[in-house]
């Protein structure tokens, strides 16, 4: 007789999606890149690269390089813009049953509750992810993810103007991150994705140059894994939103510690870049924990980390958001 | 464009440490284009987070032969395969060469094994042309033969003189085209450092004639997301200005026009 399948089904705010695997904003471009080698029904979600209102260049080259376990980038959001991406990529995504999240950005509260509002009632668009992380902008972007009252600000001037769920993506380049998860729970985000890239550089030395036009970088892949994922525990513990948890997965191993430690979905990102096929990899491996542990679904497995200490949960509820 | 898991049929050490990897590849060979390429993706160092693109030399038969020089850590640990190893590639991936036409005089200019990437050109083109190949001596003279067995004229300069005539090879390449053109039509198809292939764009563009280089850029994915191996390419603004826009080296080139290229 065969078992019942394993339900790997997830809710992120009003989001409903078939398994908890998500792609990470920026290393999965709109979709189209990756349609010739996959089916991206198969994905939990498509969370495309970051989208401000006006297109943006990005940085100079060189914007990428390997080091050791993981990968430096400075990009640069560089985007088509609002425009762009209806009239480009909106188009194709619409043709496929998998959930598209916007990930937008801006340089300014106003951008952001802008760009924000344009996306309500586009059909094809079920999330926005809300970058208030990128290491690799001059204005913007990660100064709004390490200042809890610039964060509360810009969440809550996005919050008022979507109807669509939103997710903040938060920077793992602060002291407590659970601080950012409690200031985006109360200003009426749906969930919490973290972490972004940490902001590092390389250096030539023979040159005695940096290696990136920008200097700087955001680090990503398996280096930052274990650093993302006492992040997303410590997280799951001060807040009742779903938490997405990415960094360094590259199989399900890592995706499942990211549960186990109290996330509800995963993205997979740098990993995409070696292995286009890693999403399909990790949704086929979670799957196949869950039936060598009896586990009737992913949601039984969420948070159910034993550490066999009492620790004190973090302290109490954040402050109302103002 | 496929992933395919291949195995490595031969790999032999050239001089100079070139090394010449030979795959077989049922599905991903035939499909090659001249100019295009395949991102290997090397069993170690298990560190390594990126694939590694490499031009394909010659595809035929199930087999692709690429020819590449060990610079960095993964093309070092890349040298460690033998026979019978397994490698996986994404490919073939790219916008190629343009086919050669028949009314033209195909000249190929390549710097040190950007002459690989120009194998396939030749061996496909309908009518034989000129090689022009530079670099810093003899060892990095490579695969001369290969050409010449096509019955295609091959001009050398090595900058150290051990091999041809001693310059670059926009030296040679300029004295032909002052004495020996005699008012053809040559086409252009360079690879190689970035100065040649400016060298290449700048005569193309004095001349009024067509030419086609292939890039190398640091490059990510391979498949257009990450954005890391742009271009600076010229584009009109809606008002008709001549302004600039980012092009993918993975998916719109590596492989562009000369006229279209706007260099810093």
């Amino acid at each position: 007789m065969n078992k019942p399948k394993p339900d790997l089904s997830v809710r992120i705010g009003g989001l409903v999606m078939q398994n908890p695997v998500m792609t990470a904003s920026g290393t999965f471009g709109y979709g189209p890149e990756f349609a010739r080698l996959m089916d991206l029904n198969r994905l939990g979600a498509i969370v495309v690269k970051g989208i401000s209102l006006k297109p943006t260049q990005g940085n100079p080259t060189p914007r990428l390089v390997e080091v050791p376990g993981g990968l430096l980038n400075a990009i640069g959001l560089q985007n088509p813009g609002f425009d762009g991406f209806v009239r480009d990529y909106l188009p194709f995504l619409r043709h496929y049953r998998a959930p598209v999240i916007v990930n937008i950005w801006g340089h300014t509260i106003n951008e952001y509750a802008s760009i924000a509002e344009r996306f309500n009632d586009l059909p094809g668009v079920h999330g926005l992810e809300l970058n208030i992380s990128c290491p690799n902008i001059k204005h913007g972007g990660i100064a709004f993810g390490t200042d809890p009252k610039m964060a509360r600000r810009v969440i809550t001037a996005v919050r008022a103007r979507t109807r669509l769920p939103l997710i903040t993506k938060l920077s793992p380049n602060v002291t407590v991150i659970a601080e950012f998860a409690r200031i985006a729970e109360a200003c009426g985000s749906d969930a919490v994705s973290l972490i972004n890239s940490f902001p590092a550089m390389a250096i030539d030395i023979e040159a005695r140059r940096p290696i990136l036009a920008n200097i700087t970088g955001g680090l990503t892949g398996p280096a930052i894994h274990t650093i993302a994922l006492k992040m997303v525990w410590e997280t799951a513990r001060a807040v009742k939103i779903p938490v997405i948890g990415m960094g360094g997965i590259t199989s399900a191993r890592e995706a499942l510690a990211f549960i186990i430690a109290g996330a509800s979905a995963v993205a997979v990102g740098t990993a995409n870049f070696s292995e286009p096929l890693s999403t399909l990899a990790v949704i086929k491996g979670i799957e196949a924990y869950l039936v060598r542990h009896r586990l009737p679904s992913i949601r039984a497995l969420v948070g159910t980390l034993e550490t066999g200490a009492v620790i004190p949960k973090p302290r109490g509820p954040g402050r109302p958001c103002a | 464009m496929l992933i395919e898991n291949t195995i490595i049929l031969s790999h032999r050490l050239l001089k100079g440490g070139y090394r010449l990897l030979t795959l077989k590849s049922k599905r991903i060979a035939p499909m090659v284009r001249p100019g295009q390429f395949v991102h290997l993706r090397l069993p170690s160092p298990a560190d390594a987070v990126l694939r590694r693109p490499f031009s394909v030399f010659r595809a035929q038969a199930g087999r692709l032969a690429i020819l590449y020089k060990t610079v960095g850590k993964g093309t070092q640990a890349m040298a460690t395969l033998c026979a019978g190893d397994e490698i996986n590639i994404l490919g073939p991936l790219g916008q190629g060469f343009p086919n050669v036409r028949k009314d033209t005089l195909p000249l190929l200019v390549a710097g040190g094994y950007g002459m690989a990437a120009l194998y396939l050109v030749a061996q496909r083109a309908p009518v034989k042309g000129i090689v022009f190949v530079g670099g810093a001596g003899a060892d990095d003279i490579l695969c001369a033969d290969d050409f010449r067995r096509l019955d295609w004229d091959v001009r050398v300069a090595t900058e150290d003189g051990s091999a041809g005539k001693k310059g670059l090879v926009t030296r040679i390449l300029d004295a032909w085209l002052n004495k020996e053109l005699h008012g053809r039509q040559p086409e252009f198809f360079a690879c190689g450092p970035n100065g040649l292939l400016k060298a290449i764009c700048k005569r193309v563009g004095r001349g009024g004639w067509d030419g086609w280089i292939s890039m190398d850029r640091h490059m990510g994915c391979g498949l257009g997301a990450c954005l890391a191996c742009v271009q600076k390419v010229c584009k009109r603004d809606a008002a008709g200005r001549e302004t600039w826009a980012w092009a993918r080296v993975c998916t719109e080139g590596p492989v562009f026009a000369c006229r279209d290229i706007v260099w810093d």
